[in-house]
This record gives structure tokens, sequence and C-alpha cells, in this order.
């Protein structure tokens, strides 16, 4: 390696970080919101408003700030990483505080267009934070018991938070993605066997805390036929639809499951079972290999970084993007217990579309910033 | 140094790799659900999808109805046939809407609204065309169903007020749903659905609404229904029984014919109204067909107010009907007995003030019972300069006077009990000694609603308990229904002397030959009726007018007449009832008010409701849901 780089990646302009983009992503994305748009079109019959009008502000909205957050230096993201941690958790319990006094489930907080929720942002600044640590740490430490403290305060603190909400689907995505960080920076494997167990074990005993509700849908799942025409309805007409579209499906804005209001919920949690209605088996699974495509060039940017943390980041944000479209999918198709989990860069809603936005954001910016050597305390070589 | 790195990224890369690999297994998982769905299984679904379609659908119940004390019926359902049309499956609507237009009369107007309502609901979701079908035009459009596309015909349920605007400010009436009104219950979401929006009708709106059921129907590609597989009935909504009494209630309504005004009777003892007439009324049922924008402002800008419960929202000066209160204020500080006399001249003088009786000449000397008896304005103003304002104050919100009285039906105002307190807070001046004698003849800023004269009264009249008036018969807490005549009123603490001091001399009103209302005594025995007159003034006179003579009302205009107040009870031993009549602008209390409340209190004695248990001929099925 020559200083040269070192030198040259620490003083580009914003004009050459521009030209540097990882143009291919920005196209994908561009596709798939582009897919979601004329999927909105289509589930209000055939018109922008109510949903996919707002979407595209949305959107625009999202990638204009993508665009900056990827072209601002990865090591101004390592500094920050812990302050962004800290904001985030302090706004997710006073969402928890102001919820409980308002009766209500108060998730979110509201920004006209957006409703930003900080269970989400938490998903992405819990990342920072763990990728900021074990940048930090030698690779023997990482699986050293003591150096284990910090890590699980960061990941199982908001998870008990998001879990008083309580938000289950969110509260274990959370761990799950901890658990794939830890993964990442070297832990034992017998170590990943007890937290496995553990996790297994906890099961019966957080089954006592669950609402009626929640273990309605989890019983639902297990045995959609048990109530046909309540919880298990939207299972049972998500399959319908799915399985009548076929192999080619039954055209754009012809999927008669959807549009007789038999598929609830079709612009938001949904909106894939609508495609796959009216695309069929090649239309879903073109949108698969894209979210493939997609989450191919960012695992590639991941194994470039130079940086520890520019690889946990990246690939950190990537397994987020990935338990989205999988755990909604999964759903829709009757795979997983219905938990509201949206498809990213598709369904109708604020919340998602730019926390994975600001993802991309940083995963771009580690692409950018891919050949910064940055030391253990965070200062790159030549600072 | 070097080391380290290239330890961590083998460390990574391995580990990363197998997450890669976990991710693509996960989503060949997915692209094998989705052949086995969409291929291996598609005809089976495709079947599915194409001949068993299951639609939820909800089922409006039919709103409680409500009677009146003797079960007469007050509101009621009727059949109401409805036109919808939904733009699902419908190429073009405004073809359907003018091959309609020839079955049915649809105005531009009602085209321009059903346009405007599809293009914004959901394509499923049917639009109200129009309703209050005739059967005829029912049979018209079924005979003509395969021209009209997205139409269906509805049978819902029309509200009826059989005794028109006899009870109209009581009952109130049922309207369209306003965005306020959305609370998340799926009801609201319906065509044509309407909600109580005043009087009882609005207070229990949620017990009269019931509960939604659902029908699970099957429905072919098209989305036409083809039979029905199951059908949970909703619950009706729950009947109410109020307290009035529908005969008595059109008495005073005729009673009042013609007059601007309102008439209460109160049980005593329960605080159950019987009467609660507001004049000049409306007919409920021109609203539940809607009303036209016109129209609506031509009643709301009416200076006589149809709309408006004067019963509880017309707040009036009680003129001399407030003496009472200034009575029991002073015996209960102990300033008079029954003996204490003060001489009245004709006028008193306070400062730099002269304070007039309305008796030109004087009552000479004048003790309690004289000074009600004859309403000797001189006497009270001497009682109140003795007694003050707070303690009159404190003594008339013992009374019920200058508060909202906690009513079951809403739109109740206030009134007004002025103290000094209130005085430097509302208006920023201090109390000046003349108002405090104002107020004592019921003037000045002194106003009260007729409900409150007659709650008034009618804890005088039962011995001082603190009755709360209500028009339904019962209160609904938990699912349990509890009749509100079995809630004991608590005791306001008043000495039992002093009430029957203030009963004997409103007893003397009517009955002495020299009190205000001896010509409206009721001469049958054993039917004798307590009162007090008043007269309050809209305007103030002018020491130029006296001295000119004082011009007749009957010569001023109707807004600058007089009001004429009458409150009283019956029977004088052991009282009853206990009622309150307001004229506006009508004159003196004395001949105007005074004869409309012996003549509807004769007719209260004579049908003695009270002797009834409200809502006694009621049948069961009535009055208790299927379900409770």
């Amino acid at each position: 390696m020559s200083r040269m780089t070192e030198f040259g990646s620490s003083d580009k302009t914003y004009m050459e970080k521009i030209f540097q983009l990882n143009w291919q992503i920005v196209l994908i994305i561009f596709l798939i919101a582009g897919v979601g748009f004329s999927m909105l079109y289509s589930a209000a019959s055939g018109d922008l408003s109510p949903w996919a009008s707002r979407q595209m502000l949305r959107f625009g909205i999202g990638v204009i700030l993508m665009l900056i957050i990827s072209i601002i230096d990865i090591r101004f993201w390592l500094k920050m990483s812990y302050a962004l941690y800290g904001i985030s958790f302090i706004l997710l319990a006073t969402v928890d505080v102001l919820g409980s006094v308002a009766m209500g489930a108060q998730r979110w907080l509201d920004l006209t267009l957006f409703q930003l929720q900080p269970s989400e942002i938490m998903k992405i600044v819990m990342v920072m934070a763990l990728a900021r640590y074990f940048h930090g740490l030698e690779v023997g430490d990482a699986g050293r018991v003591r150096y284990l403290v910090i890590p699980l305060i960061l990941i199982l603190a908001p998870v008990a938070l998001v879990l008083r909400q309580p938000d289950l689907g969110t509260a274990g995505v959370l761990g799950l993605i901890g658990a794939v960080m830890l993964w990442l920076a070297g832990i034992r494997v017998w170590q990943c066997l007890i937290f496995s167990f553990s996790s297994i074990a906890a099961i019966p005993i957080g089954w006592q805390f669950l609402h009626e509700y929640q273990k309605q849908r989890i019983l639902t799942f297990l045995n959609p036929d048990l109530d046909p025409l309540g919880s298990g309805y939207n299972i049972i007409q998500s399959k319908i639809a799915m399985g009548s579209g076929g192999l080619f499906g039954k055209g754009f804005m012809e999927g008669t499951q959807s549009h007789l209001n038999f598929l609830p919920e079709k612009q938001t949690d949904f909106i894939f079972t609508m495609l796959a209605e009216e695309f069929g088996f090649i239309g879903g699974t073109t949108l698969i290999g894209l979210y493939a495509l997609l989450i191919s060039y960012c695992i590639f940017i991941s194994f470039s970084c130079r940086s520890q943390f520019a690889r946990l980041l990246s690939m950190g944000l990537v397994v987020n993007f990935f338990l989205y479209l999988f755990i909604n999918m999964a759903m829709v198709m009757g795979l997983l217990p219905v938990v509201g989990v949206p498809l990213p860069l598709i369904s109708h809603g604020g919340t998602a579309m730019l926390t994975v936005l600001i993802g991309f954001g940083l995963v771009m910016s580690s692409g950018i910033h891919k050949g910064v050597y940055i030391n253990r305390r965070g200062a790159s070589l030549i600072m | 140094m070097l080391n380290r790195g290239e330890d961590q990224y083998r460390v990574f890369s391995r580990r990363a790799a197998i997450l890669v690999g976990g991710k693509a297994a996960l989503l060949s998982a997915l692209i094998g659900r989705m052949y086995y769905l969409q291929v291996i299984e598609a005809d089976r679904y495709q079947l599915m999808a194409e001949e068993n379609r299951i639609n939820l659908r909800l089922l409006t119940p039919s709103r409680g109805q409500i009677f009146d004390r003797f079960g007469v019926p007050l509101a009621i359902n009727q059949q109401n046939y409805q036109v919808l049309i939904k733009s699902e499956n419908n190429p073009d609507i405004e073809k359907t809407l003018t091959h309609l237009g020839r079955l049915i009369p649809l105005s531009a107007n009602d085209r321009k609204r059903i346009l405007k309502d599809v293009s914004r609901k959901r394509k499923f979701v049917p639009v109200l065309v129009r309703e209050y079908l005739e059967w005829e035009d029912v049979a018209r459009i079924e005979v003509n169903a395969p021209d009209l596309p997205g139409i269906t015909i509805e049978s819902g349920s029309l509200r009826f007020y059989p005794q028109g605007e006899a009870a109209f400010h009581a009952l109130g009436y049922v309207g369209a749903v306003s965005p306020k009104h959305k609370t998340g219950d799926r009801l609201l979401e319906l065509p044509g659905f309407k909600v109580g929006l005043s009087g009882v009708e609005q207070t229990f709106d949620l017990a009269l609404r019931g509960k939604a059921g659902s029908s699970q129907l099957e429905v072919n590609a098209l989305g036409r229904v083809i039979r029905e597989l199951d059908r949970k009935e909703g619950k009706t909504g729950q009947n109410i029984v109020l307290t009035i009494d529908t005969s008595l209630q059109k008495q005073a309504m005729k009673a009042l014919e013609g007059k601007t005004g309102s008439i209460v009777v109160l049980d005593v003892h329960t605080g159950a109204t019987m009467v609660q007439a507001s004049s000049p009324s409306f007919d409920p049922n021109n609203f539940t067909n809607g009303i036209s924008e016109n129209e609506w402002k031509e009643l709301s800008e009416d200076e006589r107010a149809p709309l408006r419960n004067k019963a509880i929202a017309g707040e009036y000066a009680p003129g001399s009907t407030f003496k009472m209160i200034v009575a029991l204020a002073a015996l209960e500080a102990g300033i008079i007995n029954k003996n204490t006399s003060f001489f009245c001249s004709g006028s008193l003088t306070l400062g730099d003030g002269k304070f007039h009786c309305w008796k030109k000449h004087g009552h000479g000397l004048t003790n309690l019972k004289k000074g009600i008896a004859q309403s000797c304005d001189v006497y009270f103003y001497e009682l109140s300069r003795r007694v003050g304002i707070d303690r009159i104050a404190i003594m008339a919100k013992r009374f019920g006077l200058g508060q909202n009285l906690d009513l079951d039906i809403p739109g109740s105002r206030p009134g007004l009990i002025p103290n000094k307190a209130w005085k430097k807070a509302a208006i920023g001046k201090s109390w000046v000694r003349g108002e405090t004698l104002l107020a004592a003849i019921g003037q000045g800023f002194v106003l009260t609603t007729p409900m409150q004269l007659a709650t008034m009264v009618a804890r005088l009249a039962n011995g001082g308990k603190a009755i709360t008036p209500f028009v339904a018969r019962d209160i609904i807490s938990r699912n349990k229904i509890i009749s509100r005549t079995d809630l004991p009123a608590s005791d306001m603490g008043l000495n039992p002397n002093h009430l029957r001091m203030v009963l004997k001399s409103m007893e003397a009103v009517i009955n002495n030959q020299w009190g205000t209302a001896y010509r409206a005594r009721i001469m049958v025995p054993g039917m004798g009726m307590g009162g007090k007159t008043g007269t309050s003034q809209v305007r103030r006179i002018t020491q130029a007018e006296r001295d000119s003579g004082i011009i007749k009302n009957e010569q001023l205009p109707w807004k600058r007449r007089d009001h004429a107040l009458f409150v009283g009870f019956a029977p004088i031993v052991s009282p009853r009832y206990a009622i309150s009549v307001v004229i506006e602008h009508g004159g003196g209390g004395p001949k105007i008010a005074a004869p409309i409340a012996r003549d509807i209190m004769v007719d209260t004695l004579n049908r003695d409701p009270a002797g009834q248990a409200p809502g006694a001929d009621v049948a069961e099925w009535q009055t208790v849901p299927k379900e409770a």
C-alpha cells in the first residue's frame, strides 16, 4: 500500500467523491423504488393519490439525504457513532415514557411527512456503535468475555426498551442484528452457541409477558385455519392472491384479489402479494433478484474496505436491509407470523424508506472512503 | 500492525462469507415458496380466487328507541330505502346516473356530490345516491337493474319522532357523522349512518347506537353476492325511557303557543323532569331528512331562537323569584326572624342612589310573609344591605343557581350569580353597595335558567334535599341499569323552620288575597299551590320616565318588554311538583306567567304521573335489550 492512496483518499473533493459514488447501487435503488411507485399507483386503482405521490416526495427527500451522507468522510461517522447512539437512545426512552403517559402505543415522532420511529433509527446507530467498539479491539480481544460486556449492553438496552412498547418484531430484529455484529467481529463459536441457547430458553419465559393479541398472532401463524375470518384471514387471503397470480400474473392493475379488497393493507405490508398477483412468479422473482443484486454490491463494498469500522458498518447495514425484505416476504407467504414489517423501498410509509436510504448512504460512504486507514483510536494514519 | 489488520480481515471475511451464504439460502427459500404457491399450487389457488371469495360486511344495528314515562314512543325507527353506487365494475358512472335520473329525480347538485364522493372513496365503498325512496321507486330500480351496474338498494332505517316538535329540545335529533365523531368505531364509516346531535340522542348516543353485526358473504368474481355463509347479528341499541310525560309536555307546548319561553315541571323528590318545554320549537323529523342551508340559516338567526333549548340554555334575570334566596340567607345569618319588619315608603335611598319599590306608594310596615307575598322590593333591599352579596351568592349556589347542573342533556348554560370576587375578576371593578340591592330583587348581574329556577323550588319544597334534574330514567354504568329515582339526594343542611317560613310565604303569594298571584290560585280543594311571581326588566327605567309616568309594557317593542316569570310548587301539603315558567318579553309575571303555571300544575296534579313509577307501563321487551 502506498502512502499516496492514503493522502489521496483523505483529500478528495466533494466533486471527486460524487464521481466515485457507486452509481450501480443508486440505479438499483431507483429501479426498486420505481416498482414501488407503480404498485402504489395500482393499489389506488390507477391514481397517484393518495399513496404514490407522497411516496415519491419522501423518496426524493430520502435520496438527497442519502447522497449527502455518502460524501461525508467515514471518519466523521466513526467519531459521531457513540454520540448518535446516545441521542437515539434518549429519543427511544422519551417516546417510551411519553407513550405510556398517553396510554397508547406511541412509537413515533411526527415530522409531518415522516413519522420517525426512534426504534428504526436505533437499528442504524446500534450498528454504528458496535462497529466503532469492535474497531477499537484486537481481533483476539473480541472473543474475551470482559470485552463482551459493553456490546451486550449496547444491544440489550434498546431491545428491552422496544420490548416494553411492546414491539415484538422490531425487538427481535434489533437483537438479531446485534448478534450478527458480534459474530462478524469474531466472538468465539462456543459463545455464539451459549447466546443461541439462552435466547431459545428465554422464549417460554417471554411468552408469559406477551399481550393477548401477540400470542394470537403467533398461534394463528402456526395454524391459520384456526380463525379464518379473524387473524388468519390476512394470511389466507394473501396466499390465495399470490397463488392465483400463477407464473405470469394477471397483469398490471388487474389483480382481482387485491382490487376486490380481499387483500388487506395492500399499500403497506401486503404490497408484495399484490405485485406477485399482478406480475406472477416471474415478477416476484425479478424483484427478489434486484434486491439480491443490490445486496451483492453492498457486500462487495464491505469486503473492499480497509478499516474494520467501515467493513462492520456496511455489513451490519446490509443485514438490516436484508432482514426487512426477508421478514416481509416470508410473512406474506405465510412463512413467518404477521409482525408488521414493511417491504423496503416499496411499501407506503416514511420511516422505513428514510432508514433504509440513510443506511445506503453510510454504505456508500464506506465505499467512497474504502481506502482510508483508521487506527484503533479512530484517527487516520496521517492525522 | 499490519498483522492485526490481516487477522481481523481474515476472521471477518470468513464469517461474512458464511453470512452471505445464509442470506442466499434464505432468499432461495423465498423463491422456493413462491414457486410452490404460484406454480405448483397455482391451479388450486386460482380456483379459490375465482369461486370462493369470502367478503365481510358490516350490519348496521337498529338504533335504540326512546319512550316517555308511560311507554309512549318518542323516537322510533322506520324503513328507509337507499340507492347506493359503487364505482367498482362500473366503467361509466355518469351514464349510469343519467339512466337512474330517468327513474328517480336527481338534481345537478346531487350528481356533482355523488361524482365527488365516488372519486374520493375507494372503489368498493358504496356511495349514497339518494335515500327515503318510495316503494314504487325501489321497484322501478330493481326492474331496471341490468342497465344500472354498480347500483344497489339497501333498506336502512330512518329515525322518526312521532311527537314532532312537542319534545324536540329534550330529545334532540340525529344527523350525519362529522369528522369530530370519528373514534374508530367502524359503524361510523357506513354510508348514511346517523349519530345523535343534540339532547338525549346525543348524551346516550353510544348506548342507542348498539354494536355492529357482520355478515360473511360469498361473492363471485365480479363482487356480486352469491350467498351468505355466516351471520353474526349485531346488538340492537339500548332503549331509553324518559321521565317526560308526553301529554303534559304537549299541554305545556300548547300553553306556550305563539309565545317565546319555557316551562319546566320537576318531581321535587327525585328531580325527574316531567315537562321540559321550550318555545318556539322545531320538528326534528326535518333534520333526519336533512335541511337546506337556507333553512338552517333562517332557524339559527331567528330572534326567537327555535333551536335553543331555553329551559336549560336561556339565561334570564330571575327578578322577584330570587327573593326566597335572599330571605333564606338573611334567616340563616340570624338577621331577621318571622316578625322582623321594615318600613316600605315606596323607595329606599342609599348614598346618592334612590331604589324604588314596584309599588309607588309603598307597602308600609312589612315582615317576611308580606314581603314575599306582596313582593316588596324595599323589604329585600333592607335584607340584602345587612346580609351582603357574598352570603346571598353562597345561598344561591346551594340551590343550584349560577352553575351547570350536571344535566343528562347537553347545551345547558350556567347563568350567573355575582359576588365581590367575581366582579373584581370579570369586570375589574370593586363591588358597589347598590349592586347588592339590585341583586336582591334578581336584577343587575344575576342570571338564571328556567331549569335552575325549577330546581331551586324543588329543593325548597322537598325540605332541602339537593336533587338534580334529569330526563332519562336510567343510567347505564358498566352494563348495569340503575334507575335514577332510586338514587338518594344529599341533605343541604338548611334549618327546617326557615324553609317552612319561606314556603308559608310562598303559599300566601297565591292564596292570600293581597298576594301578587291571587288571581292564579287553584280553586280545587287539596290542590293548592305555592309560588312566587317575577317580572324582570330588560331595560333601565330612567327618572324622566318615572316622572312622566311609566310606559305600559304593551306599548314597547317586543324586544324591550319585561320577562314574565313564575315559580311554584304543589300541593301545599307535602309538595310533589315544582314548576317554573318564563315567558320572554311577556310582560308581568303575575298576569302572564302565573295563570300558565296554574293550568299546567292542575293538569299535572290531575294526572299525577309521579304516582306511577316512570316506565311502569312500558313492556319488558321494550326496555331491556335482548342480550343485556
